[in-house]
C-alpha cells in the first residue's frame, strides 16, 4: 500500500518534472529573440558566449559583481546541492561509480553547507527591507521546502537512521518496474514526499531560472549585429509584407 | 559607521553615489507623464483613447508579445527574487520608492502575467503574488514604467541577465495598444513621420542654421567648411540627433563633426527626410515604429547614393543603429563594404587619429578639467571599434588626445556600471522633472567626488538626451548648466586644420619660441 503510493507519487513527479521542463524548454526554444540585446561585457563570438554562460553557471559571475552576500549564500547553497545530489546518485545505480563513492564524504558536509546557505538567503528575506519588500509567500515557502528536505535528510544520517539498502532497492525497483517495499520510516517518508513535491513544483515556479539562464538573450547572444544580420521569422514576414511607407 | 565618517571631513560631504536609501513606499506614486492625445496615438497606429474592452485587449497583447519576445517570456519566468538588482537602479537610489527597484518594477507586470498565463497564478494567486488586470494596476504601470529609462544597469547585475528595459518596453507597448500612450514619445515619433525629425525642424530652418554655422566656422578658421543637406553623391550620410542642430552643447559637437570631415577630405551630407538619429520607437517598445523610423535612414542613404552612414553623438540612437539597424532596415550591402555600417562618429574620428590625419592643440582645452559620462545605451547595449569595450576606450582616447586634464569618475559608476543621466528612455520631458532630478543623483554624486578630488570642472558626453538632461539638472547639484560638453566639441576646440588660422598661429608661435630660444 505505502510502497504503491510512493511508487505512483514518484512516477507522477518524474513525469511532471520531465514533461513540464520539456514543455518550457520547447516554448523558450520556439520563441524568437527578434533583436540583438546582449549586455556588456558581451563576447563577440559563439565560443565567447559559451564561456560567458559557463562562468555564470559555475561562478555566478554577475551575482558576484552585484552583491557579495547573496553570492556567498547562493553559491554555497548551489554547490552544496550539487554535491548532495551527486551523493544521492548511489541510490539509483549499481554498481556505484568511483566518483560517486568519492563524493560521499563531501556530500555529508555539503548537507550542512546547504542548510547554512539557505538560512543565509532566508535571513535576508527578513532582515533586508528591500528583499522583504519583494518576497511573496511562495518565496518563503520555497526556502522552507528546501530547508525541510535538507533537515529531514540530515536527520536520517545523524539521528534516526533508515534502511538505505531497502531505499535503494525501492528506487532501483521503480526504474526497472519491479517494485520493492519502501521502509515505513516517518522521516524518510517526509523526506521523499517533499522531494516529490519539489519535483512537481519545479516546472511551474521560479526554479525555472536554471533553464532560463541559457535562454536569456542578454547573456546568450554574441555581440556581432553589424557583421551578421539577425532576423526573427515574424519580423521576416513583416518585412515581406510591406515596404517603407 | 556614520560617526566614523563625521571625522573624515571631505568624504562625509559627498555621499557615496551607490548609497542605498531607506525604502519609502509610495513616494513616487503620483508621478505620471502627460497622456498622448488621440491624434498622437492614431498617427502611430494606436487607438486614440482607452478602448472599451481594454482588459481583454491588454491581456491579448501580452500573450502576443510573450510569443514574439523570448526575453519577455524567459524573464517573467526566471526571477528568483534574490534581490541583487534592488539597489542598482538610479531611480531607486534617488527616490527610495521600492517600486523603482528593478525586480519590483518587473513584478508590476509579472503579477498580471502570473494571473493569466501561469498555472500557479490562476489557481493560487495570493501565494505567488498574482493580480488581476485592473484600472489601478494600469495606472500603476503608467506611472512606474515611465520611471524607467531602459538603461539596463539592472541587467548587468542580475544573475540571469533579466533586463527590466525589455519589461518596460512590453508594458508601454501594451498600454499603447489599449489607447494609453505617453504624449512625449508618441508626439515626437509623429513628428518624425511628418517632418523628419524629433524637433519638427523643417528643411528650410535646418538649412539656415547650417548656413549660419558655416559662416561661423569660416570666421573662426578661415576655411570654407561645408555643412550640406540633401546633397546627392556624397561619400557619407550623417545621421545625427536633431538636437545637434538646435541645442547647446550639442551644436558645438556638430561643428566638430564638420571640421573632422573637412580635414579628412571626405564629402558628407545630412538628409532632411532622415534628419533624426533618435528613434523613440525603441522607448515605446514598438518594433513596427522603430522599423519605420529606421527605414527612413535606409531610404535616404539609397536616394542620396552615399557609400557610408555615420551616426552622430546620441546614446539610444547608437543602440538602435549598432544593434538593431541591420535587423530593422538591412542588409546594407549597397554601402562600401570596407567600413562597418553604420559607423559611429567616434569610430570615424578615432580611425583618422590612428592614421595620424588629425592634429590637435590640446592647450586650447586647458580651461577644462574633464571627465566623461558613459551614456548607458552606448555602454551597455552597443559597441565601437572591433574589440569588446571599444565603446569605453574610443571616446576616452579622443578626449585624452584633445584635452590635457582628463579624470575618470569612480570605477563603479562608469563603463558597464555607468549610471543613466536620469532623462533617458522617453523621460526627457518637463512633466517628469521630479524623477529626472532625483534619478540624476548617483551620477551627480560621482561627479561631485571628482570635483573634490581632481578639481574636475566639466563633463563630456556622447548622447543628445544626456546633454539636454544634464543642462537642466546640473544646477540642482551645484554645477553650472554649461558644465556638460559634447565630445566633438573638445575635438572642435583642439583641432588644428590644415591651412587654418589656428595652424598659422601655431606656426608663428613655434617660430617665435624658436627665435627666442636662439636669442637666449
Ligand atoms: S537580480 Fe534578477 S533574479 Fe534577482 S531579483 Fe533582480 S531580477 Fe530577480
Ligand atoms: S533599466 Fe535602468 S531605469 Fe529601468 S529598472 Fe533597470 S536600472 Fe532602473
Ligand atoms: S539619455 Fe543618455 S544616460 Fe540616459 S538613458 Fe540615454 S544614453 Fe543613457
Amino acid at each position: 500500500m505505502l510502497t504503491g503510493l510512493y511508487a505512483i507519487l514518484f512516477y507522477v513527479a518524474t513525469a511532471v518534472l520531465v514533461g513540464g521542463l520539456a514543455y518550457r524548454i520547447r516554448l523558450y526554444w520556439n520563441t524568437p529573440a527578434p533583436l540583438k540585446i546582449p549586455t556588456t561585457p558581451a563576447p563577440t563570438t559563439e565560443a565567447g558566449v559559451a564561456l560567458r554562460l559557463a562562468r555564470e553557471v559555475v561562478l555566478f559571475e554577475s551575482l558576484f559583481k552585484s552583491n557579495k552576500w547573496i553570492w556567498l549564500f547562493g553559491w554555497i547553497f548551489h554547490a552544496a546541492l550539487l554535491l548532495v545530489v551527486l551523493r544521492h546518485v548511489r541510490y539509483f545505480i549499481n554498481p556505484v561509480p568511483d566518483i560517486i563513492v568519492f563524493v560521499q564524504e563531501f556530500g555529508i558536509y555539503a548537507g550542512f553547507a546547504m542548510i547554512a546557505g539557505l538560512a543565509g538567503l532566508w535571513a535576508r528575506r527578513f532582515l533586508v527591507p528591500r528583499v522583504r519588500y519583494i518576497s511573496a509567500p511562495s518565496d518563503h515557502l520555497m526556502l522552507a521546502l528546501l530547508m525541510a528536505i535538507g533537515l529531514s535528510g540530515l536527520t536520517m544520517k545523524f539521528v534516526a537512521h533508515t534502511d538505505i539498502v531497502a531505499v535503494k532497492a525501492f528506487f532501483i525497483g521503480l526504474m526497472t518496474f519491479s517494485w520493492q517495499p519502501l521502509p515505513a520510516d516517518p522521516v524518510l517518508l517526509v523526506h521523499l514526499t517533499l522531494v516529490a513535491l519539489l519535483m512537481i513544483i519545479f516546472p511551474f515556479s521560479k526554479l525555472l531560472h536554471g533553464v532560463g539562464l541559457f535562454f536569456s538573450p542578454t547573456r546568450n547572444q554574441a555581440d556581432n549585429p553589424r557583421e551578421k544580420r539577425h532576423l526573427a521569422p515574424w519580423a521576416a514576414k513583416l518585412e515581406a509584407g510591406e515596404g517603407p511607407k | 559607521m556614520a560617526d566614523m565618517s563625521d571625522y573624515i571631513m571631505d568624504e562625509s560631504e559627498i555621499p557615496d553615489p551607490l548609497e542605498r536609501p531607506e525604502i519609502m513606499p509610495g513616494s513616487m506614486e503620483g508621478l505620471k507623464p502627460f497622456i498622448a492625445k488621440p491624434d498622437h496615438q492614431s498617427a502611430l497606429g494606436f487607438p486614440g483613447e482607452l478602448v472599451d474592452n481594454w482588459q481583454e485587449k491588454a491581456i491579448g497583447k501580452m500573450g502576443e508579445l510573450l510569443g514574439k519576445y523570448r526575453s519577455l517570456q524567459v524573464y517573467l519566468d526566471s526571477c528568483v527574487k534574490c534581490g541583487a538588482c534592488t539597489d542598482k537602479c538610479h531611480y531607486f537610489l534617488g527616490t527610495g520608492d521600492p517600486k523603482n527597484m528593478p525586480v519590483a518594477r518587473q513584478d508590476l507586470l509579472r503579477s498580471v502575467y502570473r494571473r493569466y498565463f501561469t498555472f500557479s497564478g490562476k489557481y493560487f494567486p495570493k501565494l505567488v503574488g498574482a493580480r488581476d488586470m485592473t484600472k489601478e494596476v494600469l495606472d500603476e504601470w503608467y506611472s512606474y514604467f515611465h520611471q524607467c529609462s531602459q538603461c539596463r544597469r539592472c541587467s548587468v547585475y542580475c544573475p540571469y541577465g533579466i533586463d527590466t528595459a525589455e519589461v518596460s518596453m512590453a508594458a508601454r507597448e501594451i498600454m499603447d495598444s489599449v489607447g494609453v500612450g505617453q504624449k512625449y514619445c508618441n508626439e515626437i515619433i509623429g513628428k518624425v513621420y511628418k517632418i523628419g525629425n524629433n524637433l519638427g525642424l523643417p528643411k528650410k530652418a535646418i538649412q539656415s542654421t547650417l548656413e549660419g554655422l558655416e559662416e561661423e566656422l569660416e570666421e573662426e578658421t578661415g576655411l570654407k567648411i561645408r555643412m550640406p543637406i540633401d546633397e546627392p553623391g556624397c561619400e557619407v550620410l550623417l545621421i545625427t540627433p536633431s538636437a545637434d542642430l538646435f541645442a547647446e552643447p550639442h551644436i558645438q559637437g556638430l561643428m566638430g563633426y564638420a571640421k573632422v570631415f573637412h580635414e579628412a577630405g571626405i564629402s558628407w551630407t545630412l538628409s532632411s527626410y532622415a534628419s533624426e538619429a533618435a528613434n523613440f520607437g525603441m522607448f515605446i517598445g514598438s518594433y513596427e515604429n522603430m522599423r519605420e523610423v529606421s527605414l527612413r535612414i535606409r531610404k535616404a542613404a539609397e536616394e542620396l547614393g552615399v557609400k557610408r552612414i555615420i551616426f552622430g553623438e546620441c546614446g539610444h540612437a547608437w543602440r538602435v543603429a549598432y544593434s538593431f539597424l541591420n535587423t530593422l532596415a538591412g542588409p546594407f550591402d549597397f554601402l562600401d563594404p570596407r567600413y562597418p555600417s553604420p559607423q559611429h562618429i567616434c569610430e570615424f574620428t578615432y580611425d583618422l587619429m590612428q592614421e595620424g590625419k588629425l592634429k590637435f592643440d590640446k592647450s586650447k582645452n586647458d580651461q577644462y578639467r574633464l571627465t566623461f559620462h558613459d551614456s548607458c545605451n552606448v555602454a551597455r547595449a552597443s559597441r565601437m571599434g572591433d574589440k569588446p569595450g571599444g565603446q569605453f576606450e574610443l571616446p576616452r582616447a579622443i578626449l585624452r588626445a584633445t584635452c590635457n586634464h582628463f579624470f575618470d569618475m569612480a570605477e563603479d559608476t562608469i563603463k558597464e556600471a555607468t549610471f543613466c543621466c536620469g532623462g533617458g528612455g522617453g523621460l526627457l520631458t518637463d512633466d517628469l522633472m521630479d524623477i529626472r532630478i532625483k534619478g540624476a543623483q548617483p551620477r551627480m554624486r560621482a561627479l561631485q567626488q571628482v570635483r573634490e578630488e581632481h578639481g574636475v570642472t566639466h563633463m563630456a558626453a556622447i548622447c543628445a538626451i544626456c546633454k539636454a538632461q544634464f543642462t537642466k539638472v546640473m544646477p540642482h547639484y551645484g554645477f553650472d548648466m554649461d558644465s556638460i560638453l559634447s565630445v566633438h566639441q573638445m575635438v572642435a576646440n583642439a583641432i588644428v586644420m590644415t591651412g587654418s588660422i589656428q595652424a598659422k598661429e601655431l606656426e608663428e608661435n613655434a617660430n617665435a619660441a624658436a627665435a627666442e630660444g636662439q636669442a637666449a
